[in-house]
């Protein structure tokens, strides 16, 4: 129930698309696997579910060898592709029996699989609808239960939620967390807080070499994990006073009484101007953590490593 | 691989495509058999189903690479390749059971011109006088080359993801499978060797076939011609490897 992925290298013609990447996924673990587009994600989950072969290095599914035994690793992963190919002349409830069968689910084991999965997946009332009929958001629940249907062991996602409209998103967040029990799961996003949302680990890759292989928490800790509030008065403040507050590092005058402030790397400074304001006789109106953290964090480690690569 | 054949043939009989075909070869047959004078059985005198086996291929030209043109282009231009190969499925399964759905979606469209023969049969005088062995032999021989065209179809999907270009090749590579090497031969630059030419196309072990004699050289013509074409379809399939 694990992926190891050891030295891995792909080459698309001049191209080095993967460059000797290693990490692993031990029994049950959810991870984010995020970098900016073409930074290699796709090729390293189409290595994993045989779809190409490396160039070097080795991938191995619950122990078993892509290269060497595909069909028994086919037999185990289930896979989200990036564009979530489906048949859209099938009806939702063939098209799932359709991959049921591939996986050699027969009889009425399939039909209960299909019936799971479909109710699982919240497709009840679409399930006599033709694929083509479907939104995004229902077909990418019908990508997902295709890739649940014969209870994989492995799951790969690529982007599952790429498109999808802010309501929709949540329900497929919650869905993926909901059947992640007991599986080893990996999926590909460069939405920040999609990680935050499924995941404790985060998994950074750009141009092809893993950048940050670590918790989510480790990493917000670290780095420029400072805080940014957005502090906002009621009457005029002068910017001065705030920059004299108790830890804070910069202010930036937004206009209209609004601030935003940054702190000094781990510190909190919401109480400090709490008290600013009580004493200054101000109306606090807002207070609000930025959630930038995450974004800032990516884009950190991303450029970090294309400066490095220009140097080499 | 039956999955994928039951698959396949079943999103024939939902769509339009089976019941186009085997209509529209009916119809064609149909018409040159018993209507248009110039080939009508009726006309001609002889209870005899020639005018099926002579005009038949040339109506499988056009209307085979039809049923084969989406088999793989179709999968190409959605992205579904990649959902089929990342199954527990091997390259060899897929290709099979396309290449049988298509050829089983052919048969289809043949059984019913076994009326033809009954029709014949009782039209003979003394009744029963058609030749049932060569019409035997001829049957098989038309199945052996719907089968060879269906791989050869397949092998023209696998090679373009536009089903146009894919149609339009497979009827050029099985036009020239069938006849072109007769037609070649016939130039004067063979000396002795003109049969040996005339032996590498389709045409000859047809007409070999359809004198009523099963011969065994001509079944593993038939089948060396679609082997060919599923190992090309194979390679290419595999070339995403490489």
């Amino acid at each position: 129930m694990s992926l190891h992925i050891k030295h891995l290298t792909k080459v698309y013609g001049p191209q080095k698309a993967l460059n000797d990447i290693s990490f692993s996924l031990e029994d049950g673990e959810i991870v984010g696997f995020l970098g900016p587009n073409g930074a290699g994600k796709s090729s390293t989950m189409k290595i994993a579910t045989c779809y190409l072969p490396p160039t070097s290095g080795q991938v191995l599914v619950d122990g078993l060898d892509v290269v060497e035994e595909p069909l028994a690793v086919k037999q185990i992963t289930g896979y989200l592709p990036e564009h979530n190919p489906l048949y859209l002349d099938l009806y939702v409830h063939e098209y799932l029996a359709f991959i049921g069968s591939l996986y050699g689910l027969k009889g009425s084991l399939l039909k209960k699989r299909v019936g799971e999965m479909i109710e699982r997946c919240g497709l009840t009332l679409e399930q006599n609808k033709k694929v083509e009929a479907l939104s995004k958001g229902y077909r990418q629940r019908v990508g997902l239960a295709q890739a649940l249907i014969h209870e994989p062991r492995v799951l790969i996602l690529d982007e599952p939620t790429s498109g999808l409209d802010p309501n929709q998103l949540i329900e497929i967040r919650k869905l993926i967390k909901d059947i992640s029990r007991n599986k080893t799961v990996i999926f590909s996003t460069h939405i920040m807080q999609e990680v935050q949302a499924l995941c404790d680990r985060v998994v950074v890759i750009n141009r092809g070499t893993i950048v940050a292989d670590d918790s989510l928490d480790s990493l917000l800790k670290g780095g420029s994990g400072s805080q940014t509030i957005i502090v906002e008065f009621e009457g005029t403040v002068d910017a001065n006073l705030l920059r004299a507050v108790n830890g804070v590092s910069s202010v930036v005058d937004e206009g209209k009484s609004k601030f935003k402030v940054t702190a000094a790397a781990g510190i909190d400074i919401r109480p400090e101007l709490f008290r600013f304001a009580a004493d200054q006789k101000l109306s606090l109106i807002g207070l609000r953590q930025e959630e930038n953290s995450l974004e800032n964090i990516f884009s950190s480690l991303t450029a970090n490593s294309n400066r490095a690569d220009v140097t080499n | 691989m039956l999955q994928i054949f039951l698959k396949e043939f079943s999103s024939f009989l939902n769509s339009l495509i089976a019941y186009v075909v085997v209509g529209v070869f009916l119809l064609a047959i149909g018409l040159l058999m018993w209507v248009f004078p110039e080939s009508s059985v009726l006309d001609y005198g002889y209870a005899d189903m020639s005018t099926l086996f002579s005009l038949g291929p040339y109506v499988f030209i056009f209307l085979i690479p039809a049923i084969t043109m989406r088999s793989f282009s179709e999968e190409k231009k959605g992205g579904t390749m990649e959902l089929l190969f990342t199954k527990p499925l091997t390259d060899l399964d897929i290709i099979l059971g396309k290449f049988l759905a298509c050829f089983a979606l052919v048969l289809l469209a043949l059984l019913p011109t076994l009326i033809y023969y009954y029709t014949l049969y009782t039209l003979g005088n003394p009744k029963g006088n058609v030749d049932t062995p060569g019409i035997i032999g001829s049957y098989i021989g038309l199945a052996m080359l719907a089968a060879a065209f269906c791989a050869i179809g397949v092998m023209a999907s696998s090679l373009s993801a536009n089903q146009i270009v894919a149609f339009i090749l497979a009827a050029f590579l099985c036009y020239l499978t069938f006849a072109a090497f007769d037609a070649l031969s016939a130039l004067d630059v063979w000396g002795t060797r003109a049969l040996s030419v005339k032996q590498l196309g389709i045409l000859f072990h047809y007409e070999s076939m359809s004198r009523g004699l099963i011969d065994s050289r001509d079944l593993v013509y038939f089948g060396s011609v679609i082997f060919l074409a599923l190992s090309v379809t194979k390679l290419i399939l595999g070339s995403r490897q490489w």
